[in-house]
Formats: structure tokens, C-alpha cells, sequence
């Protein structure tokens, strides 16, 4: 099959999936199945099940087929920048950094763009640059150092977001720490979700750094001498995707392992070229991310949970999967 | 016009200075081998090269022109480097790696045309690795990867190559199998070879020009006759080596001689 068949096929189908499952995420629930959805369409609904589906559900699904295409592509990007399988945002501390200084820009009282919004960058950059740093030996980056930094790192923001919060006088705080931790779509509102759009730019310049992150993937050495300026790459790309997480943490908390759960998959069935896993990531991560909250809020009666439980159980027995497969 | 000129090149890492004073000059299909013991400076000299290390003082220049004056795209565009060895933590298939040899050839966006295949397939099949294109780049041996790496080097059509020991890790019959193919690209295509060896009989074997390196300092330049004597490798090597003629090839062959 050729590259651009192979490309082709690829998109439409994930992209067929992601209709369907925003469709699913649209008419599932408490009220409302698919015929009330296209009798809205055709403008003689009912009024208060239209309100649910395009004020609560419409902007919840946007959010989460936003946050799982940035998570899923910034666990790509991070996974060939390190050259390291197990690199993801959450992993590496980075969206732990985002929410600190999210948390952070809030209780100094900062507007929600852009001050919350920067404060997170500031956090996520940060801390990228720190588990960078503790883990850059002699010989380049130390594959354990970098996740044993990222735990460490992870585990002392867990504690910083809960303390925070905690100090804060607000009511519902345990419900607070749970979104910050384990990630939650339910606060989600319709003039949010504007604060997302930026996310796109940052979609395209990681696009078109498919074919350096190709490259990347034999070493940076090789990558330069086929004509890869790695610095400037390296900068474009960590900025980048740093922007990214921290842009979809500020709206849904920690949600973890989408990174690594995604582009895994997609590298075991298409290969390791990033011209096609980008568009995979961005639209599977999307699908994916949309069923994970349907099963987030339907799968107890008794009301909802934070989406990053159920992502945690998808991920962390594939990283352990994945860090067995690597120590052999 | 040299191929690659370097003028009085000094470079250090970390503090400790690396090479120091270099000056050589490669001319065009020449295959040119660096020797020399281990920490002699030989793999940062043929980093330098390629500019994948800063330099202190001096210059290189590649086809006539200051490296510096070249964008990293144009650079891969005349010159190829087959590193000591690839990573393969994300595995490409033997065709993926070939074809990424075009990329400095291609704009951001471009899809590989059908003359980038072509190229690649040709490639593959004149580093006898066409069978394998579909094959993962951990799933073959490594002499193998090692003719994978050189086949993406043909793909970039450069006019020089360098090689940093790549048969350092294979059998006899791979080793010659790898110098046969560089004898061939540059007599063929006259392409310029410029390579790091461990191998002193190999070296002897296909280099017309040896460069002898120790501690960072040149020691010799010169034909494999004039290289490969038996008081230059004595003293360069501190080991005793003795010094005959391949009564083959009729090229000065080294052999080891045990302390006792």
C-alpha cells in the first residue's frame, strides 16, 4: 500500500470513529437517544432535552475529544523527542506542572485567559525542563532517571495541588482535588470552550515536524546529518506540545496515560512514521478520550467519576506491559 | 578543489582538548581512511566533519565552501554519515529508513515521489537489502543494518560519505562485503569515502591515504606504504607490531606480536 492510500484510509476511518463516538457521547445519558437528536436537527425537539444535549453534553464531548488529541499528541511528540516509549505528559510531571500553576495563577486571582492560562505554561515548561535536566547524563537522556524524576516530580505536585486547594475556602474541596487530580469534564460550559481553540495552531505545527520526528527516532546524531537543525526542532517541538498540555489541563485536571495509551496503539498497527500517527493520534486520542468520559458518568448509577480513573486503568497496566517488554 | 579541507582545527569537550592543530585535505574520490588508538580523537574528527560538533578554532571546508556558510539541509545534501550504529528503540521498516535518506531533498510537507522510490529501491539493491524492505530494523542482524544505514546514505546522493568504523562489529565475510560496496560507490559514482577504522589491514587494504591520529595530534598522513611501517605503529600504538606484505594484494600487512 502506498504512503498516501495508507494516509487516506487512515484518517477517514478515524475519523468515521470520532463522529460516532461524539455521536454516542451526544445521546447517551439519562434522557435523550438518537431520534431526539436528529429531531432537534430538524427544529421540533424538546426544549429542556436541547438544552442538555448542546449546553451540558455538546461542550463536555468537545472538551474531551480536545484533551485526549493534545494529550494523545503530546505523548507522541514526547515519546520521539526522548526517544523513550514511556514519555507522556502526565508521566513526565508536565501536566502535574500545568495544573500547579494553574491552581496557582487562580489563588493569586489571575483572569482565566490569559493569566491562568500562562501561569500554566509557565508550570508545565518548567517542570519539563527540570525532569530534562535531572535526568541529562553524559551520554544524553537516562531513560530511568527520567520516569523516577517524573514520578518524583508528580508525587510532590499531587500533594502541592491538594494543599492548595485545601487552603483555598472553597466549598465542594474534595471535589476540587478529585478534578484537579484525576481529571473531570463535568464543569465544562459553553463560554469555555473558545479557551481551547489555541490548541489548533499548536495541532499544525507539530504536523509539520513529522518528518524531523521520523528522523529523530534513529538518534539525533543521524537526524543531523540529514539535515535536521535539532536544536531548533527540539525548542519548536517541546514549547509546542509544553503550550498544548498546558492549555487542555487548565479545562479538564490531570487526566493520565492518554499519551501513552494512544500512540502505542496506533504505532503497533500503522508503524512509526509520524506523518500518519499524527492525524491518527489527534483523531483516535479524540475518540478515545470521548468514550472514556461516556463510561465516566454511565457506568455507576449512583452518579459520575473523574474521567482519569477510567484512562488509569486502560494505561497503567499497559506502561507496566510496555516497561516489562523494555527490561528484557 | 578538495572534497573536505581542514585548516588548523582545534576542538575540546568539556575542557579537555580533543584534537588539536588539524590540517588535511581530502581530494574528490578519494577513499580516505583515519586510524589510531582508541581516544585518539578519530570519531570527533569525523563528527567535526559532518558539523555535528562544535569546533574551537580553524575551519572545514566542504566542495570549496566554509561549512559554516551551509544550512544543516543543504549540508546533508553533499554529505552523508553512516554512524557507528542506529537506535532502534521505534522500529522502521528497512524501506522507511532507506526512503529517509530523500529528506533532504524533500519541503516540509512533501510526500516522496515515485523517482524518491525508484532511488530508494536502487539503493537497497546495490547494499543487497532489497529482500528485507519490509522487515523491521530490529528484526535483521547487523551487518545487515549496518548495509541499511549505508543504502539511506546513497539516497541522499552526497558526494562524500563518512563512516564511522562500521565493520566494527561484523564478520570477516560482512566486513568485506561493506569495504567492497564503498570501493564500488566511489569508483562508479566517484564519490568520496572518508572513513574511521579500527581495522589496520583493512585499512591498509582500500585506503589510497591513511591519516595516523594520536592524542589528538596527526602523527602521519601518507599512502598505506608510507602509513603502516613498523616503527610508526610501534611507537603510535605503543605495542609491538610487526610489518609484512599481503603477498595477495601486495599492501602492507600488520600483525600482533604477543608480549611473551
Amino acid at each position: 500500500m502506498t504512503f498516501t492510500k495508507k494516509l487516506f484510509i487512515t484518517i477517514l476511518l478515524l475519523s468515521i470513529a470520532l463522529i460516532f463516538s461524539a455521536m454516542l457521547g451526544l445521546t447517551s445519558g439519562s434522557s435523550g437517544g438518537i431520534t431526539e437528536v436528529f429531531k432537534m436537527i430538524r427544529g421540533e425537539g424538546d426544549p429542556t432535552l436541547s438544552v442538555i444535549i448542546w449546553q451540558i453534553r455538546l461542550p463536555r464531548v468537545i472538551l474531551a475529544a480536545t484533551v485526549g488529541a493534545s494529550l494523545s499528541l503530546g505523548g507522541l511528540v514526547f515519546q520521539a523527542l526522548l526517544r523513550n516509549p514511556l514519555a507522556e505528559p502526565y508521566i513526565l510531571g508536565v501536566s502535574g506542572g500545568s495544573a500547579v500553576g494553574a491552581i496557582g495563577g487562580m489563588l493569586l486571582g489571575f483572569s482565566l485567559f490569559p493569566g491562568v492560562t500562562l501561569s500554566s505554561f509557565a508550570g508545565s515548561m518548567m517542570t519539563l525542563l527540570l525532569v530534562l535536566g535531572l535526568s541529562s547524563g553524559q551520554m544524553g537522556l537516562r531513560k530511568d532517571s527520567l520516569l523516577l524524576g517524573g514520578v518524583m516530580v508528580n508525587a510532590f505536585y499531587s500533594a502541592i495541588i491538594t494543599f492548595l486547594i485545601s487552603l483555598s475556602q472553597q466549598t465542594s474541596q474534595i471535589h476540587h482535588i478529585l478534578f484537579w487530580l484525576m481529571g473531570d469534564f463535568s464543569m465544562m460550559s459553553t463560554d469555555q470552550w473558545p479557551l481551547l481553540l489555541p490548541v489548533i495552531p499548536c495541532f499544525l505545527v507539530i504536523a509539520s515536524h513529522a518528518r524531523p520526528m521520523n528522523l529523530l527516532l534513529l538518534g539525533e546524531e543521524s537526524a543531523a546529518t540529514m539535515g535536521v537543525d535539532i536544536k531548533k526542532v527540539r525548542l519548536i517541538l517541546l514549547v509546542t506540545t509544553s503550550l498544548m498540555v498546558s492549555l487542555v489541563v487548565c479545562q479538564s485536571g490531570l487526566v493520565g496515560f492518554v499519551g501513552l495509551t494512544i500512540p502505542h496503539i496506533f504505532r503497533m498497527i500503522l508503524g512509526s512514521d509520524h506523518r500518519i500517527l499524527i492525524p491518527a493520534s489527534i483523531l483516535g486520542g479524540g475518540s478515545y478520550l470521548i468514550i472514556c468520559d461516556l463510561l465516566a458518568r454511565t457506568i455507576t448509577s449512583s452518579g459520575e467519576m473523574p474521567v482519569g480513573i477510567i484512562t488509569a486503568m486502560v494505561g497503567a497496566p499497559l506502561f507496566i506491559f510496555l516497561l516489562w517488554r523494555s527490561q528484557r | 578543489m578538495s572534497a573536505i579541507a581542514v585548516r588548523n582545527l582545534f576542538l575540546s569537550y568539556r575542557k579537555t582538548l580533543i584534537l588539536q592543530s588539524i590540517s588535511l585535505q581530502v581530494e574528490p574520490g578519494e577513499f580516505f581512511m583515519i586510524i589510531g588508538p582508541n581516544g585518539a580523537g578519530k570519531t570527533s574528527l569525523l563528527k567535526a566533519m559532518a558539523h555535528l560538533i562544535p569546533t574551537d578554532k580553524g575551519n572545514i571546508k566542504i566542495l570549496g565552501r566554509l561549512q559554516s556558510d551551509y544550512s544543516k539541509r543543504q549540508l546533508a545534501q553533499v554529505a552523508a554519515m553512516v554512524p557507528q550504529q542506529v537506535t532502534t528503540d521505534f522500529p522502521f521498516t528497512v524501506e522507511e529508513t532507506v526512503l529517509m535518506g530523500r529528506s533532504p531533498h524533500l519541503g516540509m510537507f512533501a510526500i516522496e515521489s515515485k523517482e524518491d522510490i525508484a532511488i530508494t529501491r536502487q539503493a537497497m539493491e546495490f547494499t543487497d537489502v532489497a529482500h528485507l524492505a519490509d522487515r523491521k530494523l530490529d528484526q535483521i542482524s547487523g551487518g545487515e543494518r549496518q548495509r541499511v544505514i549505508i543504502a539511506r546514505a546513497i539516497c541522499q546522493q552526497p558526494k562524500i560519505i563518512l563512516l564511522d568504523e562500521p565493520t566494527a562489529a561484523l564478520d570477516p565475510s560482512h566486513q568485506l562485503k561493506i569495504m567492497d560496496l564503498m570501493e564500488r560507490l566511489r569508483k562508479d559514482q566517484q564519490i568520496t569515502i572518508i572513513m574511521v577504522s579500527h581495522d589496520l589491514n583493512l585499512a591498509g587494504m582500500y585506503g589510497h591515504r591513511l591519516l595516523l591520529l594520536k592524542d589528538g595530534k596527526i602523527e602521519k598522513t601518507g599512502t598505506p606504504e608510507e602509513v603502516l611501517t613498523q616503527e610508526q605503529l610501534t611507537s603510535s600504538y605503543c605495542c609491538t607490531l610487526f610489518v609484512d606484505k599481503n603477498p595477495l594484494t601486495k599492501k602492507p600487512r600488520v600483525n600482533l606480536v604477543p608480549e611473551k
